[in-house]
């Protein structure tokens, strides 16, 4: 059940190398932080390594196969920007339903209110969203969560919250974590290991 | 602070609806008027020729003595009628071809949007006339030749809007949530086409009605003894210069009016329907 990336390079169209042979090994029920300054690719390993874009250099392999191409996939990313990553035209429900159906401890954990469900995205505030997306993440299928700057918008209380909430249906599941943030402090307290790009 | 007492106490959203159903309700009338009127009320009646407009005959009489009242509604109610099935095929050939161009990948795209361009190049009316002239003219030739050249910009609108939705960040997300491309296409995009598409339709229609009237007039549309507007415009042409102004004034009004209407419709709809002014 492990996440690993072989050798992986990126580059943007015919721009520099972002970064070239990155390896990375990632067991079930890790917490692994992803340190270095802005612009350096952390947000683009991520994308590589939930898919959202293929390496051109290299693979990432999930229990030594490749990627599945189709069906509910097992790396799950949540993005920096809530408001983006939820369509402006469904409601909460539909949105939150998208992937699997929630269960009511779930929602419990993560503070998200019954009465949020019927409202518009714009309806409701950047924190308010992102549990939402934290909770479309966290299906019953996921194996690795990856938290690109997940709650770097969020109050200090309510990324508290947030991060109590997934580190322990992390734990339940045995789930492992990729954390990238640019908080120090928060990067200690969470994680197991922490590599610098 | 606005301190003015407000008179009608409707936000603009409500304006709009208030609008849209005035405007919708006029067209109603004409065309429900254009299919109930007395078909006898345009018959030749040479002892009533050229009369001026009256409580009688409210836009005047022709040099044949037919009541250009009745004959300006049911032609209104005619070009409605082209003009729907026209601006509902352009429409349908827009949506198409631009969800094809954004979806399916870069040789269908560069395919349509040099189609896009080859369309544009010309003007609607030059294509529109070879169309209809080509297919022989009549109600078959000018809906057919309407269709056919009236989709390039709204399509290249509905491309545009695909393209931008295909790489937001949530069609990803639903992309690693395993929904197929079509699940996607049906509940992610469409939803965010669907105002275009009806505003698009909206504003296409004045175009197409007056299209198909500059068509008719210069005689390669509707046959002659059909009571469209195009027609009666360019008969009335003969007789403006003896003074009967009525016969080209008030159907003309008329059909700015209606086209008007439509554009008035498709605005408000657009209103309506934006989504960053849903927050009142």
């Amino acid at each position: 059940m492990q996440l690993k990336a072989n050798d992986i390079g990126f580059r943007y169209e015919n721009g520099p190398w972002l970064f070239r042979g990155v390896n990375l090994c990632i067991e079930p029920g890790e917490v692994v932080g992803i340190a270095g300054p802005s612009g350096r690719g952390k947000t683009t390993l991520c994308r590589i390594l939930s898919s959202y874009e293929t390496p051109l250099e290299g693979s990432v392999t999930f229990n030594d196969a490749p990627l599945p191409d189709k069906g509910y996939h097992p790396v799950q990313m949540v993005l920096q920007h809530p408001e983006k990553a939820v369509n402006s035209r469904w409601k909460m429900h539909s949105i939150l339903n998208e992937g699997y159906h929630p269960d009511e401890e779930l929602l419990e954990i993560l503070g998200i209110e019954q009465e949020w469900l019927t409202r518009w995205p714009h309806e409701l505030s950047g924190g308010e969203l992102q549990r939402f997306c934290v909770a479309r993440a966290l299906g019953p299928n996921t194996r690795f969560l990856i938290a690109d700057e997940m709650t770097t918008m969020l109050d200090a209380i309510t990324q508290a919250q947030i991060w109590q909430a997934v580190m322990e249906i992390a734990q339940k599941r045995e789930m492992g974590i990729i954390v990238v943030t640019h908080e120090a402090k928060l990067m200690q307290r969470l994680c197991d290991r922490v590599i610098e790009l | 602070m606005n301190t003015m007492p407000k008179k009608f106490p409707l936000n603009h959203k409500q304006w709009a609806l208030a609008k849209i159903i005035l405007a919708a309700l006029l067209l109603a009338l004409v065309i429900i008027g254009g299919l109930f009127l007395d078909e006898g009320r345009i018959v030749t009646n040479l002892t009533d020729r050229n009369s001026p407009p009256s409580l009688e005959h409210l836009f005047g009489t022709d040099w044949l003595g037919r009541d250009m009242f009745t004959r300006t509604i049911m032609g209104l109610t005619l070009s409605i009628g082209v003009g729907l099935i026209g601006a509902l095929g352009s429409a349908s050939i827009a949506m198409f071809l631009g969800m094809a161009a954004a979806t399916m990948g870069k040789r269908a795209d560069r395919l349509i949007s040099w189609c896009i361009d080859l369309f544009l190049s010309v003007p609607h009316l030059v294509t529109l006339i070879l169309i209809a002239f080509t297919l022989g003219g009549g109600f078959k030739g000018i809906v057919i030749g309407l269709t056919l050249t009236h989709w390039p910009s709204l399509a290249r609108v509905i491309r545009a809007e695909v393209m931008q939705i295909r790489s937001a960040d949530y069609v990803q997300v639903s992309r690693r949530m395993g929904k197929s491309r079509w699940w996607i296409a049906l509940h992610h995009i469409v939803p965010h086409v669907i105002p275009q598409f009806l505003v698009g339709f909206m504003l296409l229609f004045p175009h197409v009605i007056l299209h198909e009237a500059a068509v008719t007039f210069i005689g390669l549309g509707l046959s002659p003894h059909e009571p469209a507007i195009g027609i009666i415009l360019s008969e009335s042409m003969k007789y403006l210069s003896s003074g009967m102004w009525w016969l080209a004034f008030f159907p003309g009004l008329c059909l700015l009016i209606i086209v008007r209407m439509f554009d008035q419709i498709g605005e408000n709809i657009r209103l309506l329907t934006s989504s960053d002014s849903n927050r009142d």
